[in-house]
């Protein structure tokens, strides 16, 4: 079995995008993170996987400093820990919340303004057009209210809105949750192609293992708030009593 | 017929200074969900300060965009100083604050400038009546003034990019967070801007009901009916609500009730709009899952 540690030496060297240190996290006085390390390579895709109330959300919210935590979190070697979330944001950490995080209230065209809010280069209108050319359903519904958008096209507008903000790692919260399979299939089909032609680093939380396995170079387990398990998405793909006991598929 | 139409046209004017208090409540109450009940005596404060401007020599209209930056920054002040600290703190916290406001405010205008009604001046021609007698030359201003302020505070949200910030952090800040928007300042600004417009409300009504600390008690009272008739939640609401109470006030006080009980119509509108449509005419009505 290997451990966070050793994971980092699977890596291909050089500075991760993040690199989390002994991550404890509590809601209030309930503690749910006991102390967990991953990474996430440069340009590389991290599955974190686990069942409900494992802790994946938490640990989202951990890098965001959404939720009160301990420990060290490094984006590309900077300690971004204990700093305020919008500021963390500014670092370049786009996080996709479960629930999607839509302004209902305000039209598609707000939304992706708001997710290029806090830059002020020329790239912005560039940007924009290449997020139709992944979502044409969005340049659709460009005049709509986000309210009206369907689940899978609210998804697609808060991975657009996340992309827009140039991130360095993009943490995408259960980006499958509660859509049907075949949007669920081009949604992460373009997650693919957003992590090579974007080179942005992903945090990915899934329920669906299978799936986040198939796209993710690395994985971690979770339990109760504790990594189980770690290494290349692959091996974990391979390993049959991980996948029976862990992943139920 | 014709002391009707001119009931009717001065209700609009005053119903412009309703409309724009109404507009800084709503502001606030859409981010913060309470109402600021010093939202006047601040008002009243500022136009303290206009009539010492002008005083001292200041042409009205220098006088007048330096009160709103006053203003400006002695709300993004407030909120810094007094509000910040209450955010987690439950609803009374903040009543309480408010209710405090409200007392220094008045208290402090009174110290400083003294109970004496003083006149405050106009910039517009007042010798003739315009629009066929209708309307004294600085009703006519006012309004004038009023839409301006009301047309750039809606531009402002709509077309640039803090406004949108703005509008975002108030629909839902966790997501504006997460865009990098910073919350706690556009809350500031928010008070700030509340507080400008409220500032240029009450030098706009000064001139009608004469300056004393005590000026925009009632106003704040009507505002609110035009803000709860219109619907909280709804910007645009609030102004039409506001116009609408303007109007419904100077008709009823001329025919129905008179002016010794003008004010009361401004609660009966609150309690009717309470008891038949809590929403108001164009609010939303808040649902929350359970």
């Amino acid at each position: 079995m290997t451990t966070a540690t050793d994971a980092r030496i699977l890596g291909g060297g050089g500075t991760p995008t993040l690199e989390a240190k002994d991550l404890h996290a509590a809601y209030g006085l309930i503690r749910v993170l006991h102390g967990i390390s991953f990474v996430v390579d440069d340009g590389g895709i991290t599955a974190l996987l686990g069942a409900n109330g494992a802790g994946k959300t938490t640990t989202l919210r951990a890098v965001c400093n959404m939720v009160r935590t301990e420990g060290q979190i490094l984006l590309k070697g900077e300690r971004i820990d204990g700093r305020a979330t919008e500021e963390i944001v500014r670092q370049g950490v786009a996080h996709v919340p479960d629930g999607r995080g839509t302004f209902l209230e305000l039209t598609v065209e707000e939304n992706m303004r708001l997710g290029s809010y806090t830059r002020y280069d020329k790239d912005v209108e560039g940007d924009r057009e290449r997020m139709f050319g992944y979502f044409p359903k969005l340049k659709e519904r460009y005049r709509q209210q986000a309210g009206t958008l369907s689940g899978g096209e609210q998804q697609m507008l808060a991975i657009a809105r996340a992309l827009l903000l140039r991130p360095k790692l993009l943490l995408l919260d259960e980006p499958s949750f509660g859509l049907a399979p075949l949007i669920v299939k081009g949604i992460f089909e373009i997650m693919q192609r957003i992590n090579v032609e974007e080179k942005v680093a992903i945090l990915l939380v899934e329920q669906n293992a299978s799936l986040a396995l198939k796209i993710a170079d690395r994985a971690y387990l979770l339990e109760t708030g504790r990594i189980v398990f770690s290494g290349p998405a692959a091996e974990i793909r391979q390993d049959e009593s991980i996948r029976r006991s862990y992943l139920g598929y | 017929m014709d002391g009707f139409i001119h009931q009717i046209f001065s209700g609009i004017a005053t119903g412009g200074i309703y409309a724009s208090v109404a507009l800084a409540l709503v502001m606030i109450y859409q981010s913060t969900h309470h109402v600021n009940f010093a939202q006047g005596e601040m008002a009243t404060f500022s136009t303290f300060i206009a009539y010492t401007l002008i005083q001292a020599g200041v042409p009205y209209w220098v006088a007048l965009v330096a009160t709103f930056a006053i203003s400006f920054a002695m709300g993004v002040a407030i909120e810094r100083i007094f509000l910040r600290p209450m955010a987690n703190a439950p609803e009374l916290s903040s009543v309480g604050v408010f209710i405090g406001l409200l007392l220094i405010y008045t208290s402090i205008s009174g110290w400083i400038f003294g109970y004496t009604i003083k006149t405050f001046p106009t910039p517009f021609d007042t010798g003739h009546p315009m629009l066929g007698g209708f309307v004294s030359g600085h009703e006519l201003g006012a309004t004038a003034v009023t839409l301006v302020v009301l047309l750039s505070v809606y531009a402002f949200f709509r077309f640039t990019r803090l406004g949108l910030a703005m509008r975002a952090a108030a629909y839902n800040p966790v997501s504006s967070r997460l865009v990098g928007v910073r919350v706690g300042w556009m809350l500031a600004l928010g008070w700030g801007l509340a507080a400008g417009i409220g500032a240029i409300a009450g030098c706009m009504v000064a001139p009608i009901v004469f300056l004393d600390p005590n000026m925009m008690a009632g106003i704040l009272l009507y505002s609110f009916a035009g803000a709860l008739l219109g619907g909280i939640t709804n910007p645009l609401g609030a102004v039409l609500g506001g116009f609408a109470v303007g109007v419904i006030e100077n008709i009823g006080g001329a025919y129905i009730v008179g002016t010794e009980l003008k004010l009361t119509m401004a609660l009966v509108i609150i309690v009717a709009v309470l008891t038949v449509k809590p929403s108001g005419l164009l609010g939303k009505t808040v649902q929350s899952r359970v």
